[in-house]
């Protein structure tokens, strides 16, 4: 067994946190924008983490994965913001929110336990918009998410004394707010990663995989199929609640119209076109889907003046085009995903004996 | 040798019109190897899946060990200690030889999520033993060279024997073959054989669904013969074969024709 790493992949490491350290000071130089972009990509790459682990370990295809998202992000405005009053510090929040994620991801595990692949994706699906429509309507007879209007003035996430909000300065370093979200967002993706890497490759996550390759074999070998199926969901889901909380923080706005299916779809196409179950290629999926649409945005406008005088297609409906399109291509000559993992890799080769 | 480990109490089970299994009771001692026979149709599958839980019988129950066997509960079946495998075999194809036997440890290790991790020294000394566990059972029966193969590329009768490690490996007192010699040859039947008796010499009580008459009669302790859902007979296999209700259950007609 391996107890210590070897000389090239510590290597490996020491330039994986150089660039992560210096990631968001470059991005600052093209203005800040683009360290609220990199903010969001680890954002979603937390979330296709999440889904990741129903999807890609356990097998369930779950296309509501955004309400949990939805659930944190409405813990944390609940309960640090003007609306109620309330201004509860981040180390009380962020657990609340994932256990309130947790509880619903095993309000819609439970009675779906019997469900698999199709069917399972579209109550999975109704499950997302009934989220999403009780924020939408929960405004009255007891004002409780403030509607469609959504919830505005949500409290920064504080660190003792240091707020994130706002450019915070130490004798020459100076960090704006989203570079210190950047940090605090890394610092958390990081725990994900290695939580995440070190369950896929333990009696849990093995027990996922095998409900993913035969339920009925799993059941005869003495796995608990119900209890590991709503662990799966309820692991997903608390993630989801985390993420939530912290989006909620760093927009300082929310309203149900950001937990659209839509986002679910998006969250699902990172985990699928990463490689399914595969972390690093869950990662690059993530990033990559978050990044190129913004790129686009500024790629385009300019690129088009240059070529026509005039802007012909509006850069949100290119990017879907430009989307649709990297989605078919993948799934026609990359079945596995961009970066999948070796194992399925293998699982989709031929068999040459 | 001789007290009971399995008793089934009249079990009933029926589809739609079809009755697949009509009033089948039945004892098996521990430490014999148990034969369940009859033609296709006959409810021997059927049967197999009430006793593990998969089906819960229309009526009647099973007794384990003394103990009622709840009903529905596959994993509960598991952990009394009856496993089975698969007339269709149903390994995890996209896993390893190894990975699959050690899946088959879950049901008697303990880690969590937290142990997951943490990583502490009871998770890692677990997951060592039954990585070495899973190395042992590939060796007893005998595809440790297959280790590292996914389950869905080794040749078929190598499929089979994984199937019973991955079953040995939640340790039962009762393992449930359903069809092992299915499209074996004869020297893979002769070996699979050595193996179930090396099985029970080891102190495992086999229940053994089989069309090889030859391996039945020669392999098994006792036999019961089940047609259109009914128990026919139960004996020792040499008083099976001559009786005239096996005979015609086998071969059609009625004896006086």
């Amino acid at each position: 067994m391996k107890t210590w790493l070897s000389p090239r992949s510590t290597a490996g490491l020491i330039m994986i946190a150089g660039a992560l350290l210096a990631l968001p000071f470059l991005a600052a130089s093209g203005g800040q924008a683009w360290v609220r972009i990199l903010d969001f990509a680890i954002l979603y790459v937390f979330l296709a983490l999440g889904l990741n682990i129903v999807v890609g370990f356990a097998g369930l295809l779950d296309l509501g994965y955004i309400a949990f998202y939805g659930v944190g992000a409405y813990v944390y405005a609940l309960l640090a913001s003007p609306h109620f009053g309330l201004h509860w510090p981040i180390w009380a929040i962020l657990p609340i929110g994932a256990f309130v994620a947790c509880l619903f991801g095993m309000l819609l595990g439970a009675p779906t336990l019997k469900l698999r692949g199709d069917y399972l994706a579209i109550v999975t699906l109704g499950f997302g918009e009934i989220i999403r429509i009780f924020l939408n309507n929960l405004d009255a007879p007891v004002n409780i998410t403030n509607g469609a209007l959504g919830l505005n003035l949500i409290d920064p996430v504080r660190l003792g004394s240091l707020s994130l909000a706002g450019t915070s300065e130490w004798g020459a370093l100076s960090l704006s707010g989203p570079q210190k979200y950047y940090f605090l967002l890394v610092t958390l993706a990081i725990v994900v990663v290695v939580i995440n890497l070190r369950l896929q490759h333990s009696r849990i996550g093995r027990a996922w995989q095998a409900i993913r390759e035969d339920e009925v074999a799993a059941k005869a070998i003495g796995i608990n199929t119900r209890n590991i199926k709503l662990l799966a969901f309820a692991m997903g889901a608390s993630f989801g609640g985390i993420a939530g909380g912290i989006f909620a923080a760093m927009q300082g706005f929310i309203s149900p119209e950001s937990f659209s299916l839509t986002e679910s779809v998006m969250i699902l196409a990172m985990v699928v076109l990463g490689g399914m179950g595969h972390i690093p290629g869950v990662i690059f999926g993530a990033l990559l889907l978050a990044v190129l649409p913004e790129v686009l945005r500024y790629a385009v406008v300019p690129a088009q003046k240059a070529l026509f005088g005039s802007v012909l297609i509006d850069p949100e409906s290119l990017r879907m085009l430009v989307f649709g399109l990297a989605l078919v291509l993948v799934m026609r000559f990359r079945p596995a995903g961009l970066w999948p993992s070796p194992e399925r890799k293998r699982e989709l080769a031929e068999v040459s004996e | 040798m001789s007290s009971t480990l399995l008793e089934a109490h009249h079990i009933g089970k029926h589809f739609g019109g079809v009755s697949a299994l009509r009033d089948v009771s039945l004892t098996i001692r521990t430490g014999e190897i148990y034969g369940l026979i009859g033609p296709n149709g006959a409810g021997k599958t059927t049967f197999f899946n009430c006793l593990t839980g998969l089906y819960v019988p229309d009526r009647g129950d099973f007794g384990f060990d003394g103990q009622l066997l709840a009903a529905n509960a596959p994993h509960q079946a598991a952990q009394r200690g009856i496993a089975r495998t698969f007339q269709n075999i149903r390994l995890f194809g996209n896993m390893s030889a190894r990975e699959n036997i050690m899946v088959g440890r879950h049901l008697r290790t303990r880690a969590g999520v937290l142990g997951a991790v943490l990583r502490d020294t009871r998770t890692r000394a677990e997951e060592t033993a039954i990585a070495r566990r899973a190395d042992e059972l590939l060796a007893y029966v005998g595809i440790a060279d297959r280790a590292d193969h996914l389950a869905k590329h080794l040749p078929y009768g190598d499929q089979r024997r994984l199937e019973i490690a991955r079953a040995l490996a939640t340790e039962p007192r009762l393992l449930c073959l359903d069809e092992p010699a299915a499209g074996m040859n004869a020297t893979e039947t002769a070996e699979l054989r050595v193996l179930i008796e090396g099985i029970r010499a080891d102190g495992t009580t086999v229940l053994l669904i089989e069309h090889d008459v030859k391996l039945v009669m020669g392999l098994c302790d006792r036999v019961a013969v089940l047609d259109y859902g009914e128990k026919i007979c139960e004996d020792i296999p040499s008083v099976v074969q001559k009786d005239p209700a096996v005979i015609e259950a086998y071969l059609g007609g009625s004896p006086d024709a």
